[in-house]
């Protein structure tokens, strides 16, 4: 069943207006204002706390086998996790992460 | 609905399956640059969702915004209204993680060396997303399987995170998001996610409060 264009192009302002809303929330109300020790505190770790979260489902249940365990997927991830917290550099746990994965899924291990 | 589950990193090519042509499917991913949520909404819509109840979901799937644009005014609370409004729109993970990340390692930038960083970084990003839409909806199915593009968006996210991750409070954080998401896996609309990752900041910060405490 296809979409009306008309459904379509309403979603698409909604979700744009919506979206840039949600981005600007607290850029626009704090303003030029001074935060609170304590929650400056805790959003010194905003991006490990989303994240971990966002990847940790992807990795154990990969879209690819619709959910199920995959042992490739899983090392792959693993050595751009060990890699980038070893180094911490993004290009070179990349690197590693998509040698891991090619190497695995191509060579039948 | 027996169809292949949808890939986070190319939305063009659900696009393309659900019948949108090129044109459109770029000014989607132009519009509201977010992923899943743009995933989300078309789902809902192939299945006849009411439109407002598309927006809803589409809006609570991306609530991670909000927690960007709060750790963003700390960095560039001083930056003039307008500013703050084209940082807003151009926030994705990719540029926040790098931003941030920079931010913390180097408090002692200028304003404008922030903002050139910012921008540089996520104009990057937006690029790269946006003209992966249109590949994604001019090639659609005929992406080969092998290159397992599936796993490029993880893979990348993992390397932009690691670095983060070297102090115990960090550490600590990190683990309860990725376990708490995966517990919380089965809740509707992205919800989960934005609640593992409030349970864990605040855990981030009151372990690194004791820490300072004992030391």
């Amino acid at each position: 069943m296809s979409i009306s264009t008309a459904t379509l192009w309403f979603v698409i302002t909604g979700l744009a207006f919506g979206s840039w809303l949600l981005r600007f929330s607290f850029l626009g109300i704090i303003g030029n204002r001074e935060l609170p020790e304590c929650i400056k505190r805790c959003l010194r770790y905003t991006l490990v706390a989303v994240m971990p979260g966002i990847i940790a489902p992807l990795v154990f249940m990969p879209r690819a086998t619709d959910g199920a365990f995959d042992l490739p997927r899983f090392l792959a991830a693993l050595v751009t996790l060990f890699v980038g917290v070893w180094k911490g550099n993004l290009l070179l746990a990349i690197a590693a992460g998509g040698v891991t994965l090619y190497s695995m899924l191509n060579f039948n291990f | 609905m027996h169809r292949r589950r949808p890939l986070w990193d190319c939305f063009g090519v659900l696009a393309a399956e659900f019948g949108l042509d090129i044109f459109t499917a770029v000014a989607f991913s132009m519009a509201v640059i977010a992923g899943a949520a743009q995933f989300a909404a078309l789902s809902l819509m192939q299945d006849q969702a009411p439109v407002l109840i598309v927006i809803i979901v589409g809006l609570a799937v991306n609530l991670r915004m909000a927690l960007y644009s709060a750790t963003l005014a700390t960095h560039l609370r001083a930056a003039p209204f307008w500013t703050r409004a084209f940082v807003a729109y151009a926030i994705l993970d990719h540029s926040f993680a790098l931003a941030d990340q920079k931010f913390q390692n180097e408090p002692d930038m200028s304003l404008s060396r922030k903002l050139a960083f910012y921008f540089s970084a996520t104009s990057l990003v937006a690029v790269i997303w946006v003209v992966g839409t249109g590949f994604g909806a001019w090639l659609g199915a005929r992406i080969p399987d092998w290159l397992a593009l599936d796993f490029a968006m993880p893979i990348a996210f993992i390397a932009l995170v690691a670095p983060a991750l070297r102090s115990l409070p960090h550490m600590v954080t990190g683990f309860t998001a990725a376990t708490l998401s995966l517990l919380l896996a089965p809740a509707p609309y992205g919800l989960g996610l934005i609640i593992a990752a409030l349970v864990a900041l605040v855990l981030g910060a009151e372990v690194e409060r004791r820490l300072e405490m004992t030391s």
